[in-house]
């Protein structure tokens, strides 16, 4: 039995890898439809990927531990934080020994070595960009941070598994501390895995780039390292959110059955996710990164109001 | 209707009145903040109207309506029409430092909880959770006519307090007595005539309807 | 005899509405005003003769409180307008206000008067409220008449900080209403005051104290305490000198009437001398600050609405303190102060008028220029400073017997807050009156009635009491107990 839990999670880590470019690509297919453009189609991601991992690396001289070290720890990370968010199944042996502020502080530690490899070879833009990420970082952690404490205060309990559990048994439905926290999760989750209007993830412009200043120097598999994490880090979101926010369908046991269908909710979350992604970004324009104190800020208000209406309206 | 279906689509609304003054707070266009200020009025407008179904409170359903009219339709395309005419519309004002700005809203609305949690205690109502709510709305507006400096903004916040008010005697007590309801309403619409004859009044002095320019005003030394 | 004391300045603001700027228009102001105070009068008769009534279906009621108010309001918005027939011809002939403004001014004034006397005699404390905000309403665009720069800085800030402040009153009575709900029962009946004062013993006090302190902030942003006087002086030195007059003497007159309206109720809940000590602290700091900012005014009506704070302070602070003695003080006070300061402003608009300039430095010699604006000017001061033997100096003797009795520690303070008012007055209307008249000076025709009947008045007041004057007070004492 004990083994068997641990095969869903095996499983459940291969998804991750597995399947996470291909919502990236999807969210790709979907933007150039929108914008009118012929699209690459929704297995581009396995190629580039593939491309990268089969050319070679190319180090600065001064180039550090810390900068080959650094993809590694990134994707390691990403890889940990998807053993422990509940996708197919709440029966997730890892599970149980992390909450959500582990999560948090796995997200964390990749950004502080990502912003550490940028500033290591000395050049100006990765400089640049690790400045920028720190900035965002520093006004979106406590955001999220009091996003996840909004819903834990609702489920009493910072176990993500829990928390699915006590929605799955709750009888409320309309919490207005949820949907404040929901909204800030959205806000929080477009500034984490940088997309418009924070950051953009098309674009290699100097003046505006973030995330891809830091990581302008990597090449072959260190950039194919970091490209995946960059993509399940996009998709664990989705799925954290969806865990946290809309968990029906996640099998509550390890039913071969419940967790097939489980895995046919979670495509269709993520197809309907995609979908949501590309309208906001196509309806918005990118920030002025001046403004972006006030877009975490905003998330940050809202998730305190999360908090706030938890205790005066509920 | 379920009791308890009701009590939370009540804080529901609650909290996307509260959502709508925080949002008015730091818009910073003419057009944003008068869409904002009739959100907010519908989200009362069916409050009101739910309230008044689960009390068997008809008069409620007067109110509700007084407000989907005056708040929703009217004071808006009034301000639409002022902002319109005195060509205001393009104007983007400077707020300035949102997030500090923010933060005191959150404090005003911890204030208010505080303030108003004996009186909830006291309350047997489904919708007294909401009354703290209403406070903090109605302290809202007040901040936002405190950090604005534009006539139209000051007056949307006049407004907003009036909104504040009328969710607080919806919340406390189902609502007035109809008499003073409908009084209410007419200051406020007295009130909406003046303030668009100020706007010009304003507009043609200082060639600008920004009241930082009224300054003159002050005790000498 | 109430409904056409009410229906009359509604009728008449109608009628002035329609007449416009015809030559008639000042003697119907006047004949209205004046139909306004004759039902007044018929009124306290009635009530002088058989107690306090409900009329109207509980809707309004009148008490020997609010019917010596509701006469006074009458009276000085009569007196007023026989002023401002002068006044506003003069205004006229220098082209300061055109055609549509008489109109409007005229209008709005008698819908002023109405809104007031509705407020004092509304039985219904919602209707209370509603009635002080059409007060303000009808008032702002007035202040701003003269469409000058300061004149609409000074009308948007009355504007918008009484609207602040009236809301935060609103909310105060939302708390009273659902406090009397739970005794009550809903509907109208519970919000109304006859009805409220029967169970105010039953009513919660937490609730209430709550609620007063709002309506405190809300109906003393109105009574123009500090420091929520801001839009006080401003409105005031900016407005027509006609309104200038009705606002000090009237309007902060009603504001106080509903600020003790609600601190009865809120006294009878929680037994305890909190809305009083609030009352008491507001009251002071107004005397304080007022009396300091007196000494450093330059414009004359500036200088008088200041005055005018500190009066209110003084009355505030002594119907916070309670007891009988100063009860009786200060409903006093509210009547001589609002007679003296109207006829202080008449006299200056005269006086500005005269020399077509605010400015106090540059008002000079008006015993020589005008004897009656000099030494109504100079009458005016000594009564207002509170010199015997105007009717001022006993009320505040009063006040002060009841402080040094029951709040020794305070009296201090406010001696020092009339000391330096009196001096701060006396300083600046010294060299306005005396001396030669300046080449500039024009002399022009004055209104004497209003000045002399209100300078009068305030004189027999302070020398002799008349009877039913004094059982007036009494009865108003024992209801507000």
């Amino acid at each position: 039995m004990k083994l068997y839990r641990f095969i869903i999670e095996i499983l459940q880590i291969a998804i991750l890898l597995g399947v996470a470019p291909a919502f990236t690509g999807w969210v790709r297919m979907l933007k150039c439809w929108s914008q009118g453009r012929t699209s690459a189609g929704i297995f581009q991601p396995y190629r580039d990927l593939l491309k990268l991992f089969s050319k070679d690396v190319l180090l600065a001289d001064n180039a550090s531990w810390i900068f080959r070290f650094t993809p590694y720890l990134v994707f390691g990370t990403a890889v940990l934080a998807g053993a422990i968010i509940p996708m197919l199944s709440l029966e997730l042996p890892i599970a149980s020994t992390a909450d959500v502020i582990v999560l948090v502080a796995l997200f964390a530690i990749a950004r502080f070595f990502t912003a550490l490899a940028g500033m290591d070879i000395g050049t100006a833009f990765g400089g640049m960009g690790s400045s920028r990420e720190m900035t965002i970082a520093s006004l979106a952690e406590p955001a999220m941070l009091m996003a996840i404490f909004t819903v834990s205060l609702a489920s009493k309990s910072t176990s993500l598994s829990q928390m699915v559990h006590v929605i799955y048994s709750g009888q409320t439905v309309l919490r207005p501390s949820i949907v404040f926290a929901l909204l800030a999760f959205v806000l929080i989750a477009l500034a984490e895995t940088g997309r418009i209007p924070v950051d953009n993830p098309a674009t290699h412009l100097e003046l505006t780039m973030i995330h891809e200043a830091m990581i302008l120097e990597y090449s072959g598999r260190h950039l194919a390292l970091i490209e995946w994490a960059g993509m399940m880090k996009l998709f664990l979101f989705v799925m954290l959110g969806v865990a946290a926010f809309a968990p029906w369908g996640i099998a509550e046991s390890g039913d071969i059955v419940a967790i097939s269908a489980a895995f046919i909710f979670m495509v269709l979350k993520l197809v309907i996710v995609g979908i949501v992604l590309v309208m906001i970004e196509t309806g918005l324009a990118k920030m002025r990164i001046f403004r972006l104190t006030e877009f975490l800020g905003s998330a940050f208000l809202l998730a305190t109001l999360g908090m706030l209406s938890y205790f005066i309206l509920e | 209707m379920d009791i308890n279906v009701v009590a939370q689509l009540n804080s529901f609304l609650a909290a996307f009145v509260l959502l709508t003054a925080f949002g008015m707070l730091v818009q910073r266009r003419m057009y944003g903040l008068v869409h904002l200020f009739a959100w907010q009025g519908l989200f009362l407008s069916i409050n009101t109207a739910i309230v008044g179904f689960v009390a068997g409170k008809h008069h409620l359903y007067i109110s509700s309506l007084l407000t989907l009219s005056l708040k929703v339709f009217l004071l808006p395309y009034i301000l639409h029409v002022l902002i319109q005419r005195l060509k205001v519309h393009k104007e983007v004002e400077v707020v300035e430092n949102v997030p500090m700005t923010m933060l005191m809203g959150i404090a005003l609305v911890i204030f208010s909880y505080y303030l108003m949690s004996p009186v909830t205690q006291l309350s047997t109502l489904v919708t007294r959770s909401t009354l703290a709510v209403a406070l903090a709305t109605v302290m809202i507006g007040l901040l936002m006519m405190i950090t604005r400096k534009h006539a139209v903004t000051q007056i949307i916040g006049f407004l907003a307090m009036e909104n504040g008010l009328f969710f607080a005697a919806t919340s406390a007590t189902y609502g007035m007595p109809l008499v003073v309801e409908l009084g209410v309403a007419l200051d406020i619409l007295i009130a909406a005539f003046i303030f668009g004859i100020f706007f010009f009044h304003i507009h043609t002095t200082f060639d600008s309807l920004d009241v930082d320019q009224m300054a003159r005003l002050k005790e000498e030394d | 005899m109430l409904l056409v004391l009410l229906v009359v300045p509604l009728f008449a603001a109608v009628a002035l509405a329609f007449v416009g700027d015809r030559k008639f228009a000042p003697e119907i102001n006047i004949a209205g005003s004046a139909a306004t105070f004759v039902a007044g009068a018929g009124l306290a008769l009635q009530v002088y003769e058989q107690g306090p009534m409900l009329a109207g279906g509980k809707f309004f009621f009148v008490d020997a409180f609010n019917v010596y108010l509701a006469v006074l309001t009458s009276f000085v918005s009569m007196t007023t307008a026989i002023f401002s027939r002068r006044y506003m011809r003069r205004e006229r002939e220098h082209g300061r206000i055109g055609q549509i403004r008489i109109r409007f001014y005229h209008a709005m004034f008698q819908l002023f008067i109405f809104a007031m006397l509705l407020c004092l005699l509304t039985n219904n404390i919602g209707i209370l409220w509603i009635a002080m905000e059409l007060a303000t309403l009808s008032t702002v665009l007035l202040v701003s008449l003269y469409r000058t720069p300061t004149a609409i800085e000074a009308a948007w800030k009355y504007f918008i900080l009484c609207g602040v402040g009236i809301s935060q009153a609103l909310f105060g009575t939302v708390l009273l209403y659902f406090a009397a709900e739970k005794v009550l029962g809903e509907g109208g009946e519970a919000l109304l005051w006859t009805n409220l004062r029967q169970v105010s013993g039953s009513l919660e006090p937490t609730v209430l104290s709550l609620a007063f302190v709002f309506l405190m902030v809300g109906y003393g942003t109105k009574v123009g305490l500090v420091p929520l006087h801001n839009w006080l002086p401003d409105a005031h030195s900016e407005g027509p000198t006609p309104i200038s007059a009705v606002l000090s003497g009237l309007l902060l007159n009603v504001a106080l009437y509903a600020l003790v309206r609600c601190k009865v109720l809120v006294d009878g809940s929680t037994h305890s001398h909190h809305a009083g000590n609030i009352m008491m602290g507001f009251g002071l700091l107004s005397i304080l600050v007022a009396a300091f900012s007196l000494l450093r005014q330059k414009d004359i009506k500036r200088m008088f609405s200041y005055s005018s704070i500190e009066h209110m302070g003084i009355a505030t602070f002594a119907f916070g303190l309670g007891g009988p003695i100063a009860t009786f003080g200060a409903l006093l006070h509210m009547l001589v102060h609002s007679l003296a300061k109207s006829s202080i402003f008449f006299t200056v608009g005269h006086a500005s008028q005269m020399h077509w300039t605010q400015e106090m430095d540059r008002i000079r010699g008006l015993f020589k220029g005008n004897p009656l604006v000099g030494w109504g000017l100079m009458f005016g001061v000594m009564a207002i400073a509170g010199m015997p033997p105007f009717g001022v100096f006993t009320s505040e003797f009063l006040i002060l017997t009841a402080t040094i009795k029951d709040a020794p520690l305070l009296t201090p303070f406010l001696l020092l807050g009339l000391g330096v008012a009196f001096a701060a007055l006396f300083r600046r209307v010294q060299p306005m009156v005396s001396g030669e008249a300046p080449s500039y000076q024009k002399s022009m025709k004055v209104a004497h009635v209003p000045v002399i009947l209100h300078m009068v008045l305030v004189l027999v007041i302070g020398i002799y009491m008349p009877a039913f004057l004094n059982n007036w007070f009494h009865t108003a004492v024992e209801l507000l107990k």
